[in-house]
């Protein structure tokens, strides 16, 4: 499968990430190589199989409804990159 | 000797007999590593006055008679394992400055061990690549040749070990990130089944692949750790309860009448030659073990490398979402609005590769191209598992080399980023099936450079892989060498 | 042209478990902003959810409730976007292998019954909450919320009026407190609505195109917005345009509905498989353990007491409205054993005083047992119905016993014949003009004396007695 540069700015924008009219070159050749080999998969015949999404076969594993102690607020806000005290603080969102 | 070119065992009956002291033995590393540090490039964060009071402490234990096989002994973690308190930056500019609340799973098991924290050690950036030339903090160096990868993620503790700047390490493994970096730099690593040691406090790269193991000297250090690692933890849903034996129990007991699988897949064209002729001479070893070789198939292998760089950038792209400027690590500066401080901080924050990987993954999930990709993947990966299946209904372990070249040169591939996943052929079939496997020094190039063997058992055989890694060892008696780092 | 709407609703019902879905912080409505987060629900690095069971042991009650089938493997999936409230970056829910689908629940509508159909209802957590500042570009973010368990319920498109949109929403909104699985509190979130609409001309089987409506914070809010919404794509209709298919946000002081006009983005959520969370297997037995334990729910209980205990439609209704009041009723109605007068005692005065005082059930001073022992009281001629007014203030007022106050005040119904005779020739002797009256014919007199004898009384003397009496005596 081939990728166009406006399909790969449709997925930077899904992934929230910009890039330099050069860096968009760079990538979609670069992903086009790699996407090219990905092709390698369509030989393989999997119709029914079921895809593994788990490495093992676990089912069911539970906690019980106990409350455990939360962080302290400043804990919590301590890696924060802009805060007020009791919140996080982001740039509005554009309305 | 001094103590920092000793293993675990070696310095616990020195620490037991009273010969050495923690405080000898830490303070014997970091001189060590104050000394190679700048040529090799091990570590993002050094924890020196933390280790040297964690050394006082754990003498007094010692002296108490409090003592695991881990107290008192200088370990390496890296640095995608969540430390309380300690930064924690996953190789990564948009975690540079994050010091987690909370310690991983991991973490407290060495620390309820008695171990003593060196550092946290250099990665590619959230363990996306084979080579540690990924990393925000700089390139680790190959030990045993500077211009060279030391291989990767997990670099800067293979890198640690082998330069002796600490007696053990913790890597993580997702396509190979902890075997690969052992067998370029000449240790033992091992990845345990998916499920066997808690991910709690492991920074995910690709969830359904990554596992901790142990980075070692040798075979037995690596089952002294696991002994401590491995286990059930009611933090984690994919966590399997069940029974953890001891695994050092396991090591002498050879593998005669044992059954070793040797896949057709895994000695391809284009390996390098020295690889090849360093596997086939341990392939001869097996009869002196009392086992027997036998040849299997593995055939859906060809595909692992396609299937691997769709599943895990899958998964990575929607685990590094949460890095968004809003409640932890980076936040680009000049942001008018939300869009805008999303796309700056995370196109600012994450390198080239990070950037690529999320980039795939995103494409792989999107609308319209999830079965093609996504689903297809998947499908593969049961086709894989189902070939080890079918494996271990003929054979106790795999055999096979753990990379198809040595440590490449630093810059060789880093434009060639399909080379660069090509070079984890070996490793990643493993992760995608979820089994266990080890890679063990046997041999060394001309140039003087580590080769590894990997070995592959069934889901939680570690027990097997590491009594079949010992034996091996002790026949391969690989003539102990050290890397020349500024001539010591 | 006539049209016929088509309305579908999207329930999300936050469950009462006393922690988050995923880790163990408080669910506790109106705490400080971020004091009930941890690692897990900031989705810091290197965190890993572990499921609560009480949220899955809900959810299956809910679907029982609404005649689900009951999906045995369950499959959590992460849904992809980027919004500040959300931590990870994704939000772990439910997608192609929900928890229950194809269900219904049966609504009353004048007279008639009428199924609405359930697609699915699944699991999945909750976002943050977002403040505003009016002042600066910025946005306060509290996480409090984050990770809180809810329940997403989807209706088939089978409505076809506002009504009927309020009236499931009503029906929905009671299982869910019966089942006491959440507390329906809409002005702080706990039970949310959005809907979609479309209008198609009557007759025609195809559906027209849909607008979301969200932000409709009570079921009045709702009903209202879906008849603007009618109104507003008939007009549209009615010119000759097409409807667009948007999201639209209602807005209650205009009692209008705007459209939210490209500030959406195109939806790609990248669902996948969580490989964090492991399935959900729902063992038959497991099912049925919890089946077991469902209480009797309203429209059951509804049809019983009409039966059982012969009220009207009407008051059972009023009487099954909640879990408490009807527990309520139902045991003064056996403990007395006059389902009638428990009914009109209820539905009257304890109602209306509730309601007076804005009390809860869960709040009233009167138990049960005092006020079937008052009710006894009056039917074994202790206390006159008139007295009895008077006892249940009291009982209101102390929650004492009626046995009690009776005592207390002297309450107690005179029912000593020669008592009262001797009261009524009094009463006949000090009135003669009225007597002479009455012997002449004017009957209406009767009530005259009734009432003088009250009065003499203080209201205690037994009315039957009193009626025995005075006919002999008048009759002379």
């Amino acid at each position: 499968m081939k990728i166009t540069k406006d399909e790969i700015a449709y997925v930077a924008h899904l992934a929230r990430l910009d890039f330099t009219e050069s860096e968009y070159e760079k990538f979609t050749s670069q992903l086009n190589d790699i996407l090219l080999y990905m092709d390698i998969l369509n030989k393989v015949d999997t119709k029914g199989l079921e895809p593994m999404s788990h490495a093992t076969p676990l089912h069911n594993a539970f906690r019980d409804d106990v409350e455990m102690k939360s962080l302290p607020v400043e804990a919590s806000l301590a890696n924060a990159p802009d805060d007020n005290g009791d919140s996080f603080i982001v740039p509005k969102v554009i309305e | 000797m001094e103590p920092y070119e000793l293993t675990i065992h070696e310095l616990h009956e020195k620490l037991r007999s009273g010969e050495l002291t923690s405080l000898d033995i830490t303070a014997s590393v970091f001189e060590r590593i104050e000394a190679v540090e700048e040529e090799v490039h091990s570590y993002i964060t050094l924890l020196k006055e933390d280790a040297l009071e964690s050394a006082r402490k754990s003498d007094i234990e010692i002296r108490r008679g409090n003592m695991s096989q881990l107290t008192g002994i200088p370990i390496a973690v890296k640095d995608l394992l969540c430390t309380r308190g300690i930064k924690t930056t996953c190789g990564s500019h948009i975690l540079e400055d994050f010091i987690p609340p909370y310690d991983a799973t991991v973490i407290k098991k060495l620390k309820n061990a008695g171990a003593i924290f060196t550092g946290k050690t250099n990665m590619d950036e959230f363990a996306m690549g084979s080579s540690t030339e990924t990393s925000y903090f700089g390139i680790t160096k190959n030990p045993w040749d500077p211009e060279r990868i030391p291989g990767g993620s997990s670099g800067g503790s293979a890198a640690a070990v082998a330069a002796d700047e600490c007696i053990a390490s913790l890597g993580t493994d997702t396509g190979g990130s902890i075997r690969q970096p052992a067998a370029l730099c000449g240790v033992v690593g091992l990845k345990p089944t998916y499920g066997r040691v808690s991910r709690f406090g492991l920074v995910a790269f690709a969830s359904s692949l990554d596992q901790i193991g142990p980075m070692t000297k040798d075979v037995q250090d690596c089952a002294i750790m696991m002994n401590v690692i491995a286990g059930y933890d009611s933090n984690e849903s994919t966590s399997v309860p069940a029974e953890v034996p001891d695994y050092e129990s396991f090591l002498k007991r050879g593998i005669e009448g044992w059954t070793v699988g040797i896949p057709k897949e895994y000695f391809i064209e284009g390996m390098d030659p020295e690889v090849s002729s360093a596997v086939e001479k341990v392939i001869a070893f097996i009869e002196a073990l009392g086992a027997k070789s036998c040849h299997i198939s593995l055939p859906h292998t060809r595909y692992g490398v396609a299937a691997y760089y769709i599943v895990a950038p899958a998964e990575a792209s929607s685990n590094l979402a949460r890095y968004d400027g809003v409640k932890y690590g980076f936040r680009a500066a000049g942001s008018s609005n939300l869009m805008d401080m999303y796309k700056k901080s995370r196109s600012q924050g994450f390198g080239a590769e990070v950037k690529r990987r999320i980039m795939i993954g995103t494409y792989a999930l999107s609308s319209g191209y999830y079965d093609a990709y996504y689903k297809k993947a998947s499908q593969i990966r049961s086709l894989m598992k189902k070939d080890f299946d079918d494996a271990f209904k003929v054979c106790d372990v795999i055999l096979t080399p753990t990379t198809p070249t040595p440590a490449f040169k630093i810059g060789e591939k880093t434009d060639d980023p399909l080379q660069m996943y090509l070079s984890d052929v070996f490793t990643l079939p493993a992760n995608l099936a979820g089994i266990p496997g080890i890679s063990i020094p046997c041999g060394y190039s001309e140039g003087g450079l580590p080769i590894g063997l990997q070995l592959l058992a069934g889901y939680f055989k570690e027990e097997k892989l590491l009594q079949a890694a010992s034996a091996f060892e002790k026949q391969i008696n690989l003539e102990k060498r050290r890397p020349l780092l500024h001539g010591i | 042209m006539e049209y016929e709407p088509v309305i579908g609703l999207e329930v999300h019902a936050q469950l009462l478990t006393k922690t988050k879905i995923f880790c163990g912080c408080s669910t506790r409505f109106g705490a400080e902003p971020n004091s009930h987060t941890c690692p897990v629900c900031l989705g810091m690095p290197g965190v890993l959810p572990v499921l609560n069971k009480k949220v899955v042991e809900y959810a299956i009650k809910m679907a029982l409730a609404t005649n689900c089938t009951i999906n045995s493997s369950n499959v959590w999936a992460r849904k992809n976007y980027f919004y500040p409230d959300l931590p990870k970056g994704y939000q772990i829910s439910q997608y192609d292998q929900p928890l229950a689908e194809h269900g219904y629940i049966s609504l009353e509508l004048g007279g008639s019954t009428k199924r609405i159909g359930i697609t699915r209802i699944h699991m999945e957590e909750d976002a943050g909450k977002l403040i505003h500042d009016e002042i600066n570009p910025v946005s306060y973010v509290d996480y409090n919320r984050t990770g809180v368990p809810l329940i997403e319920i989807v209706s088939e498109p089978d409505m076809r009026s506002p009504e009927e949109g309020a009236e499931y929403l009503r029906r929905l909104h009671e299982i869910l407190v019966y089942l006491e699985i959440c507390d329906g509190n809409m002005e702080e979130g706990s039970f949310r609505c959005d809907a979609n609409v479309s209008l198609r001309p009557k007759g025609e089987d195809i559906f027209g195109t849909r607008t979301e409506l969200k932000n409709m914070n009570s079921f009045r809010n709702v009903q209202r917005a879906l008849e603007y919404e009618i109104k507003r794509q008939q007009y549209v209709l009615d010119n000759g345009d097409a409807v667009v298919q948007e999201t639209r946000l209602w807005n209650d002081s205009q009692g209008m509905t705007h459209s939210m006009r490209g500030k959406e983005e195109a939806h790609d959520y990248r669902y996948f498989p969580d490989p964090d969370l492991v399935p959900v297997v729902i063992s038959g037995d497991w099912i049925e353990e919890i089946r077991g334990s469902l209480p009797e729910l309203p429209l059951e209980k509804r049809e019983r007491f009409i039966k059982k205990y012969g009220i009207p439609p009407y008051d059972a209704g009023v009487l099954t409205a909640s879990r408490a009041l009807a527990d309520f009723f139902e045991t003064v109605a056996i403990k007395s054993g006059r389902p009638k007068l428990a009914s009109n005692w209820v539905m009257g005065d304890l109602l209306g005083h509730l309601n007076e005082d804005k009390l809860l059930m869960e709040e009233c001073p009167i138990r049960a047992q005092a006020l079937s022992d008052m009710i006894g009281l009056i039917e074994n001629g202790t206390i006159s119905g008139k007295i009895a007014k008077d006892v249940f203030e009291e009982m209101w007022r102390s929650a004492k016993d009626p046995k009690e106050i009776i005592e207390e005040k002297g309450l107690v119904q005179i029912t000593d014949s020669s008592a009262l005779e001797a009261v009524i020739d009094q009463v006949l002797k000090h009135n003669s003009s009225q007597l002479e009256d009455y012997r002449k014919g004017k009957d209406k007199l009767f009530g005259f004396f009734v009432g003088q004898v009250m009065k003499a009384t203080k209201g205690k003397a037994n009315p039957k007695i009193v009626n025995e009496i005075l006919q002999k005596k008048l009759s002379k």
